[in-house]
């Protein structure tokens, strides 16, 4: 291919505080191509995909759009260029109709007044392209994610997009909308758009892609031609290191059940029935959307619990109280740091003690020495890199900010089962292998451990069992010893 | 010496308190200077006993705005604090269950309030504003939007007393300071009302009991606002309906001015008792340099805008700063690294 790449990039570095996100990457894109990315969680590909849409500047580097200086420092600056990003979270208006969401920002008006019949005609029009029958004046949130995602894809396309970036676009759908934005997919293609694919799922990428870019720890390992290669090449570029450097050896110490949870429903999940005992790592897998954070939600109090019976070593724990969770002796390490774990008013230390301020006190009097001495010690312990106890939480980088979490449940003293969604999400490959042989520590102490997580590798690598979770119920339990990433993903799937 | 490296610059820079006590300073200084009345012990006394009256009520209304709550029925709850004082006062002739009347109104009142926020989770700022007006019409209904005239009067040196040189008012808001100060920073309760402020979502994840907590602090925030009708009821002799009228502003405005950040979480007991002390003293001064009360008001409304802006504006500065300095570190260790 001789042409000019549609864009370029170059030695591009990106820096966040604590995590050296992209390293010297080379990627480039040629119209009428697909082009696929795939990488573990945190290999740098949504950094890349921010910086190509102008949502993030970078560090150092060139970006060429069309072999000219890209100039783009807004999301906007982008959209104008002709490059359009589909991300995992759609961003639809779910309130608006489809048409309004297409021509979202550019209702077509006259004197103020919009042309609605001008705009349903249009509308049709892109939808027609990507195939969705519907009236455009049906609202957003009727539709399916699959035809969300496609209501996204009619807007790119009605905004001349020359470049279509798609993250996990599949990561909700069934097979068979999967073959339907593949048939879209391939219109593109024919219609000259460059299409960057980002992805998890070998499969697809196979099927779908003419070249492939592997990343790992923010570089670029390699681009290679989808039909020069297969998947165990492909897998090995991925992971680029053995996975017992990663994970800790387990030495399992199983004893008896800490946590029994029967017939748990919620609106959100339903029928939730399983155990773990003290010792034992248990994960939970499945795609996006399955209800394994819903599971944990309605385990720990947050969300309403319609039925069923969560037991803490035998003893019933009153249901949709957090505050009774907590004292029956779960701990709870969520997903969403930021908005559901950090108290960003508060430093270091009060973010470790808050949940055990009863061990720090008395008759309501907080002890300071005491608290700076745990806080000092938990530091020490989980290796937290912050310049003082009394620096705010949102001053520390995300693998620090979970260490920080994490020792608010270990300064727990009556801790029994310590929940974690999501361990490594947003933290950098270092931070990861010390919070791995941390949670690996704490099960061999007996803690009982409930994990849930997107990334295949963190489950068969760390739990003991597994249980794979679909539209709100289980759909499988499986020993780790006789489990693959390809039994998992399979019952995950169908 | 470069004024910018003054280590005083710097720490007031970084200092909400600091940079509230030099503007209190400031205010105090033009004002003597303006009046030469300011600065005697009989104006002195005097600005401080109607600070009081805000304070008492501020203290309570600055745990609210912590938690991350607002109450505005303030107003008319020291209303009911005065009539149901008075009215008690004047059946059992008894100074003390008339000020236990009020208190225990207080607690009603203030669960009232906090049971709608909490257990029905109307948004606190609609739910206070509701009984804002309940209160106000009940007052007025049970009284028949007349007062009622103390008849003890012993009752009256309650808020209008002395002890030495201090007023009595004066006392008891030095007492609920002394009292705030030490439970947001010495106790469990204060870390989980500044916990919950800061993030409520994360705080129920943590396990506090946070509709518990809202609870109290509302509980608490009555009964401060009821002592302070009840100081209010003492120092008129009366019960009036219309009692506290617009005061939910003022003591808003108060502890906003002294740096308590309205979504919850952020500020300090020294800040609001600032914040109190300068709209205090700016009433005063401006009373003794002859402004009417209509200038007062737009000059108040004016000082809080122009306080939260002062705000926006150096703490943008100082978050400014701290992004080119981390985005500087970037680029040096990234040439390093690329070295």
């Amino acid at each position: 291919m001789n042409k000019i790449p549609i864009i370029d990039i170059k030695g591009m570095n990106k820096i966040f505080p604590g995590v050296h996100a992209l390293k010297d990457v080379d990627f480039n894109l040629y119209e009428g191509e697909v082009h696929a990315l795939v990488g573990e969680n945190g290999a740098g590909k949504s950094t890349l995909i921010k910086i190509i849409s102008g949502a993030y500047d970078f560090t150092d580097g060139q970006y060429f759009v069309n072999g000219e200086d890209a100039r783009i420092y807004k999301t906007e600056d982008a959209i104008q260029k002709g490059i359009s990003v589909i991300y995992q979270e759609l961003n639809n208006v779910t309130t608006l109709s489809i048409a309004e969401n297409i021509f979202f920002g550019r209702l077509p008006a006259k004197h103020g007044r919009v042309l609605w019949k001008q705009l349903y005609e249009n509308s049709q029009k892109y939808m027609d392209m990507v195939g969705l029958t519907m009236s455009p004046k049906m609202k957003v949130q009727y539709l399916s994610i699959a035809q969300q995602q496609l209501v996204e894809i009619a807007k790119a396309i009605s905004l001349q997009a020359k470049v279509i970036v798609m993250d996990e676009p599949t990561s909700a759908l069934s097979c068979k909308e999967i073959e339907g934005l593949f048939k879209v997919v391939a219109r593109l293609k024919s219609e000259n758009v460059a299409i960057m694919y980002v992805s998890h799922k070998l499969e697809e990428i196979f099927a779908i892609s003419d070249r492939i870019t592997v990343f790992r720890d923010g570089q670029n390992v390699d681009t290679m031609n989808t039909n020069e290669i297969d998947q165990q090449v492909l897998i090995e570029k991925m992971v680029g290191r053995k996975m017992s450097d990663m994970f800790p050896v387990r030495l399992p110490n199983i004893g008896e059940v800490v946590l029994e949870v029967e017939g748990l429903t919620t609106a959100k999940v339903n029928d939730i029935t399983f155990n773990v005992r003290s010792g034992e790592i248990v994960g939970f897998s499945g795609l996006m959307g399955a209800g394994r954070t819903e599971m944990t939600m309605g385990l720990f109090g947050a969300d309403r619990r319609i039925t069923g019976s969560v037991r803490m070593c035998g003893v019933e724990v009153n249901k949709n109280s957090s505050y009774a969770c907590n004292k029956a002796g779960m701990g709870y390490l969520v997903e969403n740091r930021r908005d559901f774990g950090n108290m960003p008013n508060l430093s270091v230390k009060k973010n470790m003690t808050i949940v055990s301020l009863n061990q720090i006190s008395k008759a309501f009097y907080l002890f300071p020495k005491k608290e700076k001495d745990l806080a000092a010690k938990m530091i020490e312990k989980l290796n937290i890199k912050t310049p003082s106890m009394d620096q705010l939480i949102p001053k520390l980088s995300g693998g620090n900010q979970q260490k920080v979490l994490l020792a608010r449940w270990l300064i727990k003293q009556n801790i029994k089962l310590l929940i974690i969604d999501e361990p490594t999400r947003g933290i950098d490959v270092g931070a990861k292998a010390e919070i791995y042989s941390l949670i690996e520590e704490l099960a061999r102490q007996g803690l009982a451990i409930l994990m849930v997580s997107s990334e295949l590798p963190e489950i068969l690598g760390m739990c003991d069992r597994v249980f794979v979770m679909k539209n709100g119920s289980i759909v499988g339990e499986f020993d780790c010893d006789e489990a693959n990433e390809v039994t998992l993903l399979e019952r995950a799937i169908n | 010496m470069n004024i910018k490296n003054n280590k005083l610059f710097v720490m007031i820079k970084q200092s909400d308190v600091l940079v509230l006590a030099l503007a209190f300073i400031i205010l105090c200084v033009i004002i003597s200077i303006l009046s030469p009345s300011f600065l005697t012990e009989r104006n002195i006394m005097n600005t401080l006993r109607q600070i009081s009256l805000t304070a008492i009520c501020g203290f309570g209304m600055m745990l609210i705005i912590l938690v991350g709550e607002i109450d505005l029925s303030v107003g008319s709850q020291q209303a009911v604090a005065g009539i149901s004082s008075i009215v008690v006062l004047n059946t059992t002739g008894s100074i003390v269950l008339a000020v236990v009347a009020g208190l225990l109104c207080g607690i009603v009142v203030g669960a009232i309030n906090g049971l709608l926020v909490t257990t029905f989770k109307i948004n606190s700022l609609i739910a206070t504003l509701g009984t804002l007006a309940i209160w106000r019409g009940a007052s007025m209904v049970f009284t028949g939007a007349v007062s009622i005239q103390s008849q003890v009067p012993a009752f009256q040196t309650l808020a209008t007393g002395f002890v030495g040189p201090i007023p009595n008012a004066v006392i008891v808001a030095g007492i609920l300071y002394g009292v705030t100060f030490f439970v947001l920073n010495h106790t469990t309760f204060g870390r989980q009302i500044y916990a919950i402020g800061g993030n409520p979502n994360a705080s129920k994840l943590a396990g506090l009991p946070v509709n518990k907590i809202k609870l109290i602090v509302f509980i608490i925030g009555s009964m401060a606002t009821m002592l302070s009708g009840i100081m209010l009821a003492s120092r008129m002799a009366s019960a009036q309906p219309t009692a506290g009228t617009g005061f939910e502003m003022t003591v808003i405005s108060a502890v906003i001015l002294g740096g308590i950040s309205l979504s919850g979480g952020v500020g300090s007991v020294n800040g609001a008792l600032l914040g109190m002390l300068i709209l205090g003293v700016l009433q005063n001064g401006l009373t003794l340099l002859d402004v009417s009360s209509f200038w007062q008001d737009i000059t108040r409304g004016i000082v809080i805008i122009l306080a939260v802006y002062i705000d926006i504006v150096r703490k943008g500065s100082v978050a400014n700063k701290l992004v080119a300095e981390q985005k500087k570190k970037q680029q040096q260790k990234c040439t390093i690294e690329r070295a």
